[in-house]
């Protein structure tokens, strides 16, 4: 099979990463998926030797590979908890797009994500027109939408409880600005990312209501584009180069310290992903891009870092204010370990008390578009969050990342326990009158 | 192969959503945690109830099918790699469910598939203790710890999973149901059945259901690390809390290359120029602590103890076993393939242990790193290599045939705590001679004629 072997000199490149799994299988500890399914290839472990085997052509399966590569949340939880430091987002991501290559893209997502989102302008002209016509999509709105970042489609499907596109997204509230750096000179770059931007516009609202508190310059460009993550999950590494162009001509070379987002899946994806993908660009985009993530970071750490004043707390005092209770997106504590300062954030608002839910770094199930092709596991992983919510007793939960949003929404809606959900700069933003 | 007619029955049996036999998915369960020739099994089944299992393995035996059980496939022996000709693997992972937890008569009943560290959490949760903490607790199953009658970090004072097991039930390779042993303390009904099975790595019959001994917690523990700059003081001093009557619950050793390692992983501060490390913890009644703890450190500092670190708090006590879990990341992150043995020696001759180790990785130009449990004499020397440099792995198998040649020397054993499995059937003579293979052998033809259960683990065949 000449074909086969061209696939296996492609995966020959992931080698030096698939050596470094050891087999002992503490993956199963802490994988989510795997809880629920018991399945060898939903862990990490059992997806590094189908790879293996498909690369030493003792597998002939590629499309049954696939699809076990894509029956993964990449949340992290397996890498971060690996003895032996297998890199396996890094992995997981190249291989996707090395056997999408070999395979192709299904021509939907092909034309969504290289015809659309590569376009930012247009998109965003979609997406609004989408958000006036809600419930009423068209079949190709819905694959628009719905192959995208998360679960933009979720107006189509009746048992769902979703969070509607925003009537009013964020950059058409607030048109780009770029104002001039202040007396103490901290000028950020805000990247609100697509689901604040589109879903969850009050969350950029807060952003720059506390950095403004905090006397912090903002620019802001208009037409940003993705992140890229959904493209590079699916395995269009073409799409995926396309968006990070588009926005470093955005935010290469512009004057400001750090790349601010709301989004941990955006922060983690600009800090991490796109220098991982760094072979892939010619030098001049390599240096922009290692330079742009070294700036970038969450904007929970980076408030909470300059800001606030570090001190310990004690949760057993019941302040009496509104129990809140706080979710680890997997993308900010397993990839960035950023979870003090979200806590931080909620815990200077008197108005709240913090309680600690249990596996509070458990995943929430959301996975990006992993929830959308695989809602019912997605929900079956959710599950167990939504008990570790109401076993706490909290009347608010909160967290750092849009997609966990609409993941914990989804979930906390549907059994009408009327808990809602906040990023943890609203709380913070809130606190500041 | 196997036919179609048949995986038609196994799927009328078990439900087709628990009959894997695509090509991608048998893939994904033909190796284990030991560093082997991986093999591709002919069907995977995921029973997800006890009761099917008599018929599963009836028609495995009427149809001449090699049957292995996995657990969490963590087995560092090769024990759960499925045989070369049909092999069936049957996964344990959806039997799980804890059946009792009795606090007045303090046992447990579990099926096979219950994860340790669940398990054990459970238990405490009732105020109760399951001691057996085998290194991959976090992951490993419970029938899959007493067909490896695994150990851990508690061995010394609590003992391993064999004195634990108080009954069960299992199938034999007819398919018919076997009851050993009792929920009682004492028990004297038939042959102990039980204790053949324990450690019989699959190749004797397969668990429905196992009892387990439970016990009260101790009421407080106390942490400490020693420092020394020989192996020898270390030993010396293992030696002495020994002999002065006291039992640490646990006291483990890490060797100068396993504590440099550590701390280019963590930056813990460790003593980089330490030759060893002890790291010690006392349990029981909080005034019993208290004085044994005062003992341990006179002694330590007696044999030549350079510092002694007693845990203040949690946070201490979680910091000194921190640099315990570091060592086996710490040491597998240096070289893309990792081999952890567990030959095993009486405690008194660790010392002469280390020197052999080290001795071999000088001669064979190989990177060994040694931790592991100086209570009990179960060492963990950490080869690391890469599998891919044919020459450097040869280097390592040699080393490591020579390794049990060292152990056996010092009256020790090619196992603490691993199992035989394949990788070390080769080696069983040498130890327990002839007649006792012979006998085994006997053994595993009269119980199981077809040789159908995990054929090859153990006695080779």
């Amino acid at each position: 099979m000449a074909e086969l072997y061209e696939l296996s000199m492609l995966l020959g490149d992931l080698e030096e990463q698939l050596v470094t799994c050891m087999r002992c299988g503490m993956c199963q500890a802490v994988c989510p998926l795997y809880a629920e399914t018991g399945r060898e290839t939903d862990v990490a472990r059992g997806k590094i030797v189908l790879l293996e085997h498909l690369s030493r052509e003792l597998l002939k399966e590629p499309e049954a590979v696939k699809q076990r590569l894509e029956n993964c949340l990449l949340c992290g939880s397996c890498a971060a908890a690996c003895p032996s430091g297998v890199k396996v987002l890094d992995l997981f991501l190249k291989a996707r797009a090395i056997i999408n290559g070999y395979l192709g893209l299904p021509p939907a997502k092909k034309a969504v994500f290289r015809q659309i989102m590569t376009r930012p302008a247009l998109f965003n002209r979609l997406i609004s027109i989408a958000s006036r016509f809600q419930g009423v999509f068209t079949r190709p709105a819905g694959e628009i939408l719905g192959a995208s970042c998360a679960r933009f489609e979720s107006a189509l499907l009746q048992d769902r409880h979703f969070m509607p596109l925003a009537r009013i997204p964020w950059h058409a509230k607030m048109p780009e600005t770029d104002e001039p750096a202040g007396p103490d000179k901290t000028k950020v770059a805000f990247y609100p990312g697509c689901l604040v931007d589109k879903v969850f516009p009050d969350v950029a609202k807060s952003s720059f209501k506390a950095l403004r508190h905090h006397g912090v310059k903002i620019y802001m460009p208009a037409n940003q584009a993705c992140c890229g993550i959904p493209a590079l999950s699916s395995g269009d590494r073409k799409a995926f180069m396309q968006m990070v162009r588009c926005n470093l001509e955005l935010f290469a070379d512009k004057d400001f310290q750090y790349l601010l987002t709301p989004c941990a899946t955006c922060t983690a994806t600009i800090k991490e992903i796109w220098p991982m993908m760094g072979q892939y660009f010619p030098p001049e985009e390599q240096e922009k891009i290692t330079a742009l993530a070294a700036k970038t970071m969450d904007i929970t750490q980076f408030i909470a870092d300059k800001y606030v004043l570090q001190r310990k707390y004690d949760d057993s005092v019941d302040k009496g204010g509104v129990k809140v209770t706080y979710h680890d997106p997997c993308h900010l504590k397993k990839s960035l370990n950023v979870h003090v300062q979200p806590r931080t954030l909620i815990r200077v608002n008197p108005a709240y008390t913090f309680v600690e839910m249990d596996e509070a770094d458990r995943c929430c199930g959301m996975g990006g578009s992993f929830g959308l092709q695989h809602y019912d596991l997605s929900k079956k992983v959710g599950n167990r969050k939504r008990q570790n919510i109401y076993q706490s007793g909290a009347e608010v939960v909160s967290t750092a990342c849009p997609a966990c949003m609409l993941q914990l929404i989804d979930l906390l809606s549907q059994s009408h326990a009327g808990i809602r959900v906040k990023h943890a700069v609203q709380i913070y933003a809130q606190g500041l009158g | 192969m196997i036919k179609q007619s048949l995986i038609r029955e196994f799927e009328k049996l078990l439900g087709v959503q628990n009959v894997l036999s695509s090509e991608t998915d048998r893939h994904a369960y033909s190796y284990d945690a030991a560093m082997l020739e991986q093999v591709v099994p002919e069907l995977v089944l995921r029973p997800d109830r006890t009761e099917p299992l008599s018929d599963l393995i009836r028609l495995c035996n009427e149809n001449r099918l090699p049957l292995t059980v996995r657990g969490s496939g963590t087995n560092l022996s090769g024990g759960t790699i499925p045989d070369k000709k049909n092999g069936v693997v049957v996964l344990t992972n959806a039997l799980n469910r804890i059946l009792e937890i009795n606090a007045e008569d303090l046992y447990a009943r579990v099926e096979p598939g219950v994860i340790t560290a669940q398990f054990a959490g459970k238990v405490a949760a009732r105020g109760l203790f399951y001691p057996p903490d085998p290194g991959s607790q976090a992951v490993s199953t419970l029938g899959g710890n007493v067909a490896e009658n695994a150990g851990g970090l508690r061995g010394l004072k609590y003992g391993v999973t064999e004195n634990y097991v108080m009954g069960m039930d299992f199938f034999d390779s007819n398919g018919e149901l076997i009851r050993t042993g009792s929920r009682t303390v004492k028990c004297v009904t038939g042959f102990n059945l039980k204790s053949l099975m324990i450690g019989s790595e699959g190749t004797l019959g397969v668990f429905k259901e196992l009892i387990l001994k439970l016990i009260p917690p101790p009421l407080a523990s106390q942490a400490m690390l020693a420092v020394f700059d020989s192996v020898e003081r270390a030993s010396q001093s293992v030696s002495a809390i020994i002999a002065e009557k006291m039992v640490p619950c646990t006291l483990e050793f890490l060797d100068n290359f396993t504590i440099r390692s550590v701390e280019a992983f963590r930056h813990a501060g460790l003593p980089t120029e330490a030759q060893a490390l002890l790291l010690i913890e006392m349990d029981g009644h909080p005034a019993q602590v208290a004085e044994e703890t005062q003992k341990v450190e006179d002694i330590c500092r007696r044999e030549g103890a350079v510092r002694i670190q007693k845990a203040k708090d949690d946070a201490e006590r979680d910091a000194i076993w921190q640099a315990r879990r570091d060592a086996l990341p710490a040491l597998s992150r240096l070289k893309p393939t990792t081999v952890l043995e567990d030959a095993t020696v009486p405690r008194s001759k660790i010392p002469a242990m280390v020197r052999g180790i080290n001795e071999l990785a000088r001669k064979y130009n190989i990177q060994i790193g040694t931790f592991g449990h100086a209570g009990d004499g179960n060492l963990h020397p950490t080869f690391l290599t890469d599998r891919r440099d044919k020459a450097e792995f040869a280097r390592v198998e040699k080393a490591i045939d020579e390794l049990f040649e060292i152990a056996l020397k010092l009256g020790g054993t090619l196992s603490g705590e691993h199992g035989i499995g394949l990788a070390k059937s080769k080696y069983l003579v040498q130890e327990t001679g002839q007649g006792t293979i012979r006998l085994s052998r006997k053994i595993k033809q009269s119980l199981d004629p077809e040789n159908i259960l995990n054929p090859g683990k153990i006695i080779g065949g």
